[in-house]
């Protein structure tokens, strides 16, 4: 039995230590360890609900806006607001192009160095390259001179000595299957999704003001509102604006003309970029769907109202499976959710407790510094340990695709179409390579929604319906005295939910549970692992020395210590 | 001029960039900078000369919001940045290492990179616990971040948390966050705070040092002037609705639609330093107030409790004078805020006066003087603050700052190409009028007072 640490991770969106204990090269048990807190929870307490939202948000800038939408749902629900239709759109625009961005950027940035040995494209034939990027896309930037110069570029890179973040792992070769062709082609992507992702930021900008957190948000629904007059009609009698206030303003026609180009721009990279490479991937590591299975029990809140009533239609659904069992959705209430902090960083016991009642009491109780290893450490990790009645789930891409393939609603086609096209049975979504084919479905599910969206938008404005705010209870005074709120919904990584409670007009008690939390878990006070934990046992580690396969399945789950842990 | 092959002009013309668009970028860097037009050629040339300069980017308490900005960053390009002209040797959130690898990439440092090394640091640092509540590698982020910026040429801390604790070091933290003045007092430090950063002050803070070899002028608290010289307010888009008294009074009413002042709506806008009106966010796409929100303050000290709840509206009889400096009004304004708001009675806002408990030793500071006192001993230097970190310029003067947007300007061609519409366009919504006139980006001597604000 050998103990491997990694530490840090790399390539996740906070401190993150994974330890395994390897028997006869294959993982037989593993621990997850979020080795960062902050205390966000806390420091929420006191403060006017009105403003809880900015600094939820603030739990995680890669996860850009999602705290802050749940946060503003939660306060909503709390004081009863219905917000209008346009805040519902606008958030939705919102929300979905993170979670695209989120699955594009976890692709390129998180994942692919597992599966690629980028800098391998040095060595490539362009015009090899070029013909795979013809077979397997339509994307225009395919050309032998395009390929050519992304060559020379990463040569650059390559021999000048410094490869800095490009430095490879250690892994061997034989890991590594991508044609040096197919290699020049994802690393070119790559850079490609750089660019992109910036574009990407300017609609996030656009309708948040800045980005990453967005500020726009506003209790009872948003703070953009279009010009005076509506969209299309120029408005006279005001003092001008200042030279430098002449980009157009978000709801004004010019403004939404620009979101359409953006989010035209946004499928398109899906379309003939990302999907096409997942696909790639996806059939020449096919074996790997085998990998990472993990608990089999998978979790989804759902996500992307589509109309405004109090259970509104869900773009992905909302359900749970358990055990593997894709024919039966269970139904999923706040109420099930719970917490423990048996192996948490924590002064309180090991009790299971709803989040409403949940107490954060922190304090380190791992081995001293530095830390070698976590053996004999009851206590391990600041994450708490989620459970659903007592069960451990897995949440995120694989979970909401499953589940909305279980639920054969619209998405079901899709989900159905790209799996079937790869071989893989539904089954395999939740696996080490499921996941990551998982998220490039729910990309593109995504993606092909947020015209829609737009569209409905465009229309309401037209036809006079401005309201993006519902202000009846802005006024504390017309607020109860005591109250409690909670939202589910979901982010990229996972399914995400906050519970407060709002006493004399402050914030009296505030948990969150992300989706990583959920798949970060450390084990509970039975002593059940956590999604990644269990995911990651079975996993082969040919070379201690290089555990890659230990790294792609914990890049599968794209996960988010900085959300996991507030 | 001397273009040497290897250099970053050399990489980048290789890449398609023309001249043209090269020397545009000096004039915007110049531009950022707020130095004088005559400052261009000088950047251009010494970024051709410049090798890829090595960075390690620590990540601590942090959300990741500093690297997610970096990563949008346009002028230059993160594509430029991370291929040519930085040689990020050290993030966690980007190297293909991990575990000992990964660690050794970021201890050996000083080994291999002899001429030194940029250290960025993002996030919190906590002490509380012998500093347990973030360890890297095993080891306390405190310890790191130590090692690392006491090692660097200079210390670039990014965001809110980095600069002095943040949302982590708020009003009912638990970890005794604190930013890198109090973790690493030797670094040689440049704070970009804000929550997250503006990549544009990154970009200039570095493009700065490759042109004159010295860091920016900052004030006492290592802010740079060209950023953070400037109140919101004095750049703000809608400042003329606050003169003549056109105010939003509810989201989404009609002020809101014509875009007026958002000042009784909570805009911290008159009390902050930076320059978000002027760069904008995302190439000057938006920012907060051109999508209808106003400023939270979030480049200022203890911003979660020093600028009170982000709706609520400021005391507005502070004295407001023409170039006053965050230096001689940040910590007044503490003690002034807490007192007024006293003074008027809003004992409704019990948190402003829970804030007043907390905040007291910030107080007690302002009170002991106008001069730019440091925080509880959190700021190293001992020097007045013009001579803190000499650098070859002064704050900006009005002939020097741009007259368009920024990033307008600097958009190398290959990327304009890329991007689906235009940056600025003439606004189409309101006429013109004998009021629209390019605005002075700062309030020069021969100007006249701004009036009281109309209450």
């Amino acid at each position: 039995m050998t103990r491997l640490a990694i530490d840090p991770v790399t390539r996740v969106g906070g401190p993150l230590r994974i330890e395994v204990d390897v028997q006869g090269g294959v993982v037989a048990d593993a621990w997850a360890a979020a080795t960062m807190f902050r205390g966000l929870e806390g420091t929420l307490l006191g403060r006017d609900p009105r403003d809880a939202w900015l600094m939820a948000q603030r739990i995680c800038g890669t996860c850009n806006g999602v705290h802050a939408l749940a946060s503003v749902r939660a306060v909503e629900r709390a004081l009863g607001i219905a917000i209008p239709g346009n805040a519902r759109i606008v958030r939705n625009i919102l929300a979905g192009s993170q979670l695209v961005t989120g699955h594009v950027t976890g692709f390129y940035r998180r994942q692919l160095p597992d599966w690629a040995d980028l800098l391998a494209g040095a060595a490539a034939d362009p015009a090899a390259a070029s013909e795979l990027a013809r077979s397997i896309s339509d994307s225009p930037s395919s050309s032998t001179p395009y390929f050519q110069g992304v060559r020379q570029r990463l040569a650059g890179l390559a021999d000048s000595g410094q490869p800095g973040i490009f430095t490879p792992s250690a892994a061997p070769t034989a890991a590594y299957r991508l044609s040096p062709a197919a290699s020049l082609v994802v690393a070119a992507h790559s850079l490609e999704a750089l660019e992109w992702r910036r574009s990407m930021t300017r609609l996030q900008t656009f309708l948040g003001g800045k980005s990453p957190h967005p500020q726009t948000f506003v209790v009872g629904g948003m703070t953009l509102t279009p010009p005076w007059g509506g969209p299309v009609r120029a408005s006279s009698g005001e003092h001008p604006r200042r030279p430098q206030s002449s980009a157009p303003v978000p709801l004004g026609e010019r403004g939404l003309s620009v979101l359409t180009s953006l989010i035209a721009g946004a499928r398109d990279f899906v379309d003939q970029v990302y999907l096409p490479d997942v696909l790639y991937l996806a059939d020449v590591y096919r074996d790997q769907a085998k990998l990472g299975r993990g608990l089999g029990n998978l979790l989804a809140f759902g996500e992307f109202p589509e109309d405004d009533t109090d259970e509104p239609k869900l773009l992905l659904p909302r359900g749970r499976l358990m055990d593997g069992d894709l024919t039966s959705i269970e139904a999923v209430d706040q109420v099930g959710v719970a917490e423990s902090v048996a192996s948490t960083h924590d002064l309180e016991d090991a009790e299971l407790r709803h989040p409403s009642e949940g107490r954060t009491n922190p304090c380190y109780q791992g081995p001293p510094a530095p830390v070698t290893t976590l053996e004999g450490a009851a206590r391990y990790s600041w994450a708490k340990a989620p459970r659903y009645w007592d069960d451990p789930l897995e949440t995120g891409a694989a979970a909401r695709m499953a589940v909305a393939y279980a639920a054969r609603g619209e998405p079901y086609s899709v989900v159905a179409r790209i799996l079937a096209n790869l071989g893989l049975e539904p089954g395999a979504l939740a696996s080490t390579l499921g996941r990551v084919v998982a998220q490039a479905i729910e990309a593109k599910l995504v993606v092909d929604r947020l015209d829609g969206w737009l569209s409905e938008l465009k229309s309401n404005l037209a036809s006079g319906d401005l309201a993006l705010a519902d202000l009846s209870d802005w006024d504390p005074s017309t607020w109860p005295s005591e109250v409690e709120g909670w939202s589910l919904g979901e982010s990229s990584g996972g399914a995400v939910g906050h519970w407060l409670r709002i006493r004399d007009r402050r914030i009296a008690a505030y948990q969150v549970v992300d989706g990583s939390t959920w798949n970060l878990s450390p084990r509970d006070g039975r002593g059940r692992r956590g999604a990644l934990e269990e995911a990651l046992v079975g996993t082969p580690v040919p070379d201690p020395a290089s555990p890659i396969e230990v790294l792609r399945a914990v890049h599968s789950f794209d996960p988010c210590p900085a959300c996991a842990v507030q | 001029m001397d273009r040497p092959e290897n250099g970053l002009y050399a990489a980048l013309i290789q890449r398609g960039m023309t001249r043209r668009a090269f020397l545009r970028f000096g004039a915007a860097m110049a531009a950022a900078l707020a130095l004088p037009a005559t400052f261009a050629p000088r950047i251009t040339a010494a970024i051709e000369r410049a090798p890829r300069l090595p960075v390690v980017w620590l990540r601590g308490q942090a959300c990741g919001g500093d690297t997610e900005a970096f990563l949008a960053a346009a002028g230059p390009t993160v594509g430029e940045l991370l291929l040519d002209l930085l040689s990020i040797e050290y993030h966690d959130a980007l190297m293909t290492t991990s575990g000992e690898a990964a660690t050794a990439a970021r201890s050996s440092l000083s080994e291999r990179f002899p001429d030194g090394y940029l250290a960025v640091v993002e996030g919190a640092i906590p002490t509380a616990d012998d500093g347990m509540a973030c360890t890297i590698g095993g080891r306390p982020f405190r310890d790191v971040v130590r090692e690392v910026c006491d090692g660097a040429i200079a210390t670039i801390a990014v965001g809110a948390c980095a600069f002095d604790g943040g949302a982590p070091g708020a009003s009912g933290g638990r970890t005794d966050a604190v930013g890198v003045t109090e973790a690493a007092p030797n670094a040689r430090l440049i704070s970009l705070p804000g929550c997250p950063m503006n990549v544009e002050n990154l970009t200039a803070t570095i493009a700065h040092y490759l042109t004159f070899n010295e860091l920016p002028v900052t004030d006492s608290r290592h802010r740079p002037l060209f950023a953070y010289g400037d109140l919101v307010h004095n750049q703000c888009e809608r400042r003329a609705h606050y003169e003549f008294g056109e105010f939003v009074l509810a989201w989404g009413d009609e002020g809101a639609q014509k875009s007026w002042c958002l000042y009784k709506m909570g805009c911290k806008g008159p009390e902050v330093f930076a320059n978000c009106a002027n760069v904008q966010y995302a190439s000057a796409t938006s920012w907060n107030v051109k999508a209808g929100h106003g400023c939270i303050g979030c480049t200022m000290p203890d911003f979660w409790d020093s600028m009170g709840p982000a709706h609520a509206r400021l005391p507005s009889t502070l004295p407001f004078a023409p170039n006053i400096t965050a230096d001689q009004i940040g910590l007044g304004l503490v003690g002034g805020v807490a007192a007024v708001t006293a003074a008027h009675g809003a004992a409704t806002f019990a948190r402003e006066l829970r804030n007043r408990v907390v905040g007291r030793r910030r107080a007690a500071a302002a009170i002991a003087g106008v001069a730019p006192a440091p925080v509880g001993g959190a700021v190293a230097t001992l020097e007045p603050p013009e001579a803190a970190s000499p650098g070859p310029v002064g704050p900006p003067s009005p002939e020097s700052m741009p007259a368009e947007p920024v990033a307008a300007t600097h958009e190398p061609a290959a990327i304009a190409e890329a991007m689906t519409t235009p940056e600025v366009e003439p606004v189409l919504e309101t006429g013109p009028s004998a009021l629209d006139e390019p605005r002075p980006n700062r309030r020069g001597a021969d100007e006249p007072e701004q009036p009281e604000s109309p209450r």
